[in-house]
């Protein structure tokens, strides 16, 4: 068995491109089928994950190396606690969309079912192989698979999505060339593309400024993907006009996959060293204090809740990027290293995944697109507003939610830091997330419909959405509040323990 | 000196109000069987409070840690200590009380959305009792954001502009608060490495320079605005347009007093006493308490909505403790912690009192009240008994958390603060007495019916029987009694441990 998991890195990639394939296939024959293959890769991967976690955790880190071939020149997958953790968070949001999807797809894009699946598998399979991989331009190929199935799924919904999809697709595309020019001068100086063999040979050149600016170029091409703040404009159209589970898909998994691959450049192919001899972090936390500002504040002034919620996570996006920038800096056990910033990218996937959710129960349901529109769903729709709930108190940080233990441990780090700007720019935001997200809990609960009668007590009907919908969203909205008690209890630090220690970010007692 | 005994006693305390949040969700179809949910759960919930009254009595602690360093040297989890549970026992017991008239103030006015109140009720006293027994900051401020979230709906409940707007606004201010006391929590453990409550003051903070710690207390203080001290008030007479019950116990007892609670815990048990005489404080303190305690007085005369001028008053009332600890002497501490007691006993009077007026009659405001005592005479006795405890008049226990207080005033030196108090004391009887002339003695032309011309009598009896018995109680503590006696125990233990 043991011996098996060391082959999952790979499999999980193949399979899922293979599944791409098939269901491609199989939809010729039955449309049908789709959904099924889909959904049974995703959860196969799923557990396949988990045995990755448990192996790397107990045994160290997997080295796969494709073909046999030896890593400066053959491509190799390396799973080691980070990339370990990412791909589990990521598998779960992916599960939570794919079952989710069946009943939304069937009532929202029933022609373009088969299509909608082969993409939404390749875009699995790119994410997965982001992951996964322990060579930086095989890292390049599976970002721009992601990104180009991410396009395609955008514009399924045709009309003012082309728009948005054409947005992203240009903008997009400027990044991943910027994120290719970087490596390209990382491999003229070096002559390696593999991440370890990097890391080797530039601590050499680190004062050449080809090197630099290889750096620099990966880390705005990757700020374009991962949206950081004057580079978000893609955004907001994109996660408001895409079929939901790929706004929740977009918001939760894929910019944070983006973020994930700038911290895997940042401390596996380059090292702290590097960091520490450029205010490069530094920069970044204040640009990420203003995408939360901005982020939240642009978040305020919108109608439609789709596009509120994609400017949440452009601040959310800033609470990431904050923490990854005060790593270096904060060294103490629970709060210090990549702590926060872990922490949040699986914290982000689950609010946002259950927000995008719900709002996508409300266009499923009624076609509602609007806050203003949402008066009297609250009695309507019980369970899924109650989702909303949680997960929105959760944004704002009360305690005991996931929100409130990313927003706890970002403080701690500035504290440690020594940078007590942050700490006004956190709790600012908790009160600018208060007052958007508020606006629709009122609306939801305690505005009356106003076709609907007004005596009081006269009974409802509810209208929820079907069973396969609303499930994801419940299980999102309870982990909400599961995984804030097991962070405050630290059940799941030992794994992050183990990304800083891997990266030297934790003073070793 | 003091030992602590393990025990899983507070946290079953705390699982009585949220299981029974949970079992009230799933038998909503069930009136009857929905609030006696409650019911249990408040009679439970005080059986498992009082029965840590002897080890507490006994000098001990009662201690429970579910995490253990949650942070670095913070553990979640719970300690009992006399303060504790004094204002434990205060919330838990009034608890019972008003869910029995709730049950009758929400079914006589047939008030709409009954599950998510009765739910939202009981997650509040969740996060009070939560706040009483918390053993350090962090703790604290995890049931204290609870308690804040969770009475929204109840201060929205009417669904009207005006319950949308007192809402917004009470969110927006204690929520707001709520972020300033994170702020100055993280501080505080960043100063000190500890946020625990120890009698005396936590030790790491001594060596802090002054002006550090006067920003840190004024954030605490900030972060603590459920207190409601001018000019951060207005959000508690605008929660008015809440239920009665929950202005009873909610905005007289449960949320206004984890505000005072909060503060009192901060002078006596995070700076303590010495260094906020070093710090020059604690006259700060008692100065803005006075000013709150006079201004809302003032405010108070003016009100002609009865729920208004009970809200103003609970507003002044709210500094006496405030005031109290910030005398920094024995005897004004323990005034305070006992006037928590106290005051609650009263201050729910008055509000039960004004709700049943209201269910009776469907009167909210002064004017309209004239000769209502003569045809609601239980109620309008115990709003008299409530109102003379209010002025601090004899034989209620208003006499006593004065008189601890004036003695407080007289031990620290400063006779200003004592004529305060006096003063203070004079507006009380200025804005009650007229209530009470005008529903004993006044023109009983109109008010013999209500608004639909019916013949007024008295509420449900499951409303007059709870009023009356805190009324009775208000009376009963001022006399020495073993009761009596338990309470300044305790206040003196919590003092002195």
């Amino acid at each position: 068995m043991i011996q098996v998991v060391s082959h999952f890195p790979v499999l999980i990639v193949v399979i899922s491109l293979l599944s791409s394939i098939t269901i491609f296939l199989a939809g010729w024959i039955n449309k049908k089928t789709s959904w099924w293959i889909s959904a049974g890769t995703i959860l196969g991967q799923f557990i396949a994950s988990f045995f990755i976690l448990y192996r790397v955790l107990t045994q160290g880190p997997i080295v796969y190396r494709l073909g046999g071939w030896v890593p400066p020149w053959g491509i190799e997958y390396v799973m080691d606690a980070l990339n370990a953790y990412i791909l589990v968070v990521l598998l779960l949001l992916s599960l939570a969309c794919v079952i989710y999807s069946k009943r939304n797809i069937e009532h929202e894009l029933p022609q373009k079912a088969v299509s909608f699946y082969t993409i939404y598998q390749l875009l699995i399979t790119g994410l997965c192989g982001i992951t996964v991989t322990g060579d930086i331009f095989n890292m390049y190929v599976f970002v721009e698979i992601t990104a180009l199935s991410a396009y395609a799924l955008i514009a399924s919904r045709g009309k003012i999505a082309l728009k948005a999809s054409f947005t992203y697709l240009v903008l997009g595309s400027i990044g991943a060339c910027f994120f290719l020019l970087g490596i390209g001068f990382l491999y003229a100086i070096t002559g390696s593309l593999n991440m370890k063999d990097l890391s080797v040979l530039l601590p050499a050149f680190y004062h050449n400024r080809m090197v630099i600016a290889g750096f620099v170029f990966i880390l705005v091409g990757l700020s374009i993907k991962m949206a950081l703040f004057p580079l978000h404009t893609w955004l907001p159209d994109a996660h408001a006009f895409a079929p939901s589970e790929i706004s929740a898909m977009l918001s939760g998994i894929i910019i944070e996959v983006s973020t994930y691959a700038l911290i895997r450049v940042s401390f596996s192919v380059f090292t702290l060293q590097f960091l520490q001899l450029f205010p490069i972090f530094d920069i970044l936390c204040w640009i990420a204090a203003i995408a939360i500002i901005m982020g939240s504040v642009l978040a305020i002034t919108q109608v439609n809740l789709k596009r509120m919620l994609a400017y949440s996570s452009v601040a959310n996006m800033g609470y990431i990027i904050l923490a990854l920038g005060l790593s270096i800096s904060a060294k103490t056990s629970p709060w210090g290293g990549l702590n926060p910033a872990l922490m949040h990218i699986l914290n982000h996937a689950l609010m946002k995944g259950c927000l995008f959710l719900v709002a996508g129960a409300f266009i499923y349901k009624a076609d509602l697109w609007n806050i203003a529109d949402f008066r009297g769903l609250g009695r309507k729709m019980p369970f899924t507003c109650a989702a909303f709930v949680v997960a929105a108190v959760s944004m704002i940080g009360v305690p005991p939610t996931v929100g409130f233990a990313s927003k706890l441990y970002i403080i701690l780090a500035s504290i440690e830091a020594k940078k007590f700007f942050f700490v006004g720019v956190m709790l600012l935001s908790s009160l600018l997330n208060l007052v958007y997200f508020w606006r629709v809990i009122e609306t939801l609960y305690m505005k009356r419909a106003e076709t609907g009668d007004h005596s009081h007590g006269s009974h409802i009907p509810r209208e929820e959405v079907p069973l396969g919908m609303l499930l994801p969203i419940l299980v999102l909205a309870s982990l909400c509040i599961i995984m804030g008690i097991l962070w405050l209890a630290k059940v799941p630090t030992p794994i992050l323990d183990r990304v800083n220690i891997l990266f030297g970010l934790v003073k070793t007692p | 000196m003091t030992e602590t005994v393990e025990s899983l006693r507070p946290v079953l305390a705390l699982a009585c109000p949220l299981s029974a949040a949970i079992l009230i969700l799933l038998s909503s179809m069930r009136p009857n069987l929905r609030e006696s949910w409650t019911v249990i759960a408040s009679l439970a919930q005080f059986a498992i409070v009082v029965s840590m009254v002897p080890i507490v009595l006994a000098g001990q602690k009662v201690e429970c840690i579910l995490l253990q360093d949650m942070l670095l040297h913070v553990n979640f989890g719970f300690k009992v200590d006399a303060f504790g549970l004094l204002f434990a026992i205060t919330s838990s017991f009034l608890w019972i009380l008003v869910s029995i008239y709730s049950i009758g103030y929400m079914r006589a006015l047939k008030e709409h959305a009954q599950t998510r109140y009765y739910f939202c009720f009981a997650l509040a006293i969740f996060g009070a009792i939560g706040v009483a027994f918390s053993a350090n900051l962090v703790t604290l401020y995890v049931f204290y954001e609870i308690l804040t979230v969770s009475t929204y709906p109840l201060v929205a409940h009417e669904e009207s502009e005006e319950a949308l707007f007192a809402g917004r606004k009470y969110l927006a201010y204690l929520l707001t608060s709520g972020v300033l006391l994170l702020a100055a929590i993280v501080f505080n453990y960043s100063l000190a490495g500890t946020t625990d409550f120890s009698p005396g003051g936590i030790q790491g903070l001594t060596s802090v320079s002054q002006g550090v710690l006067s920003i840190l207390f004024v954030l605490f203080v900030l972060g603590f605005m459920k207190a409601a001290y001018i000019p951060f008030h207005s959000w508690l007479p605008t929660a008015m347009v809440a239920p009665t019950p929950v202005s009873a116990l909610l905005h007289a007892v449960a949320v206004v007093k984890a505000g005072v609670f909060g503060i009192v815990r901060i002078v006596c048990f995070v700076f303590g006493v010495d260094l906020m005489r070093d710090l020059h404080l604690g006259v700060w303190l008692a100065s803005f308490a006075g000013v709150t305690m006079i201004g809302a007085s003032l405010f108070a005369i003016a009100q002609d909505n009865l729920k208004k001028r009970l809200a103003y008053s609970t507003i002044s009332q709210l500094s006496y403790i405030i005031f109290g600890v910030a005398l920094l002497s024995p005897m004004g501490i323990q005034g305070s912690m006992i006037h928590i007691l106290f005051h609650g006993c009263m201050k729910i009077t008055l509000f039960l009192c004004a709700g049943s007026i209201l269910v009776a009659s469907g009167k909210k405001n002064i004017s309209e009240l004239g000769g209502i005592g003569r045809v609601m005479p239980i109620t309008m006795l115990a709003f008299a008994v409530g109102a003379l405890g209010m002025c601090g008049f004899p034989p209620t226990v208003g006499l006593i958390s004065k008189w601890y207080l004036g003695l407080g005033t007289v031990e620290n030196g400063s006779f200003v603060f004592l004529a305060v108090l006096m003063v203070s004391s004079l507006l009380d009887v200025v804005y009650f007495f007229p209530i009470l002339y005008v529903a004993f003695f006044g023109n009983s032309g109109t008010s013999r019916s209500d608004l639909q011309g019916r013949r007024i009598k008295e509420a449900p009896l499951s409303m007059v029987i709870p009023l009356s018995m805190t009324a009775l109680l208000s009376v009963l503590l001022a006399f020495p009694n073993p009761l009596t006696e338990m309470v300044l125990r305790l206040a003196r233990i919590a003092l002195n441990p």
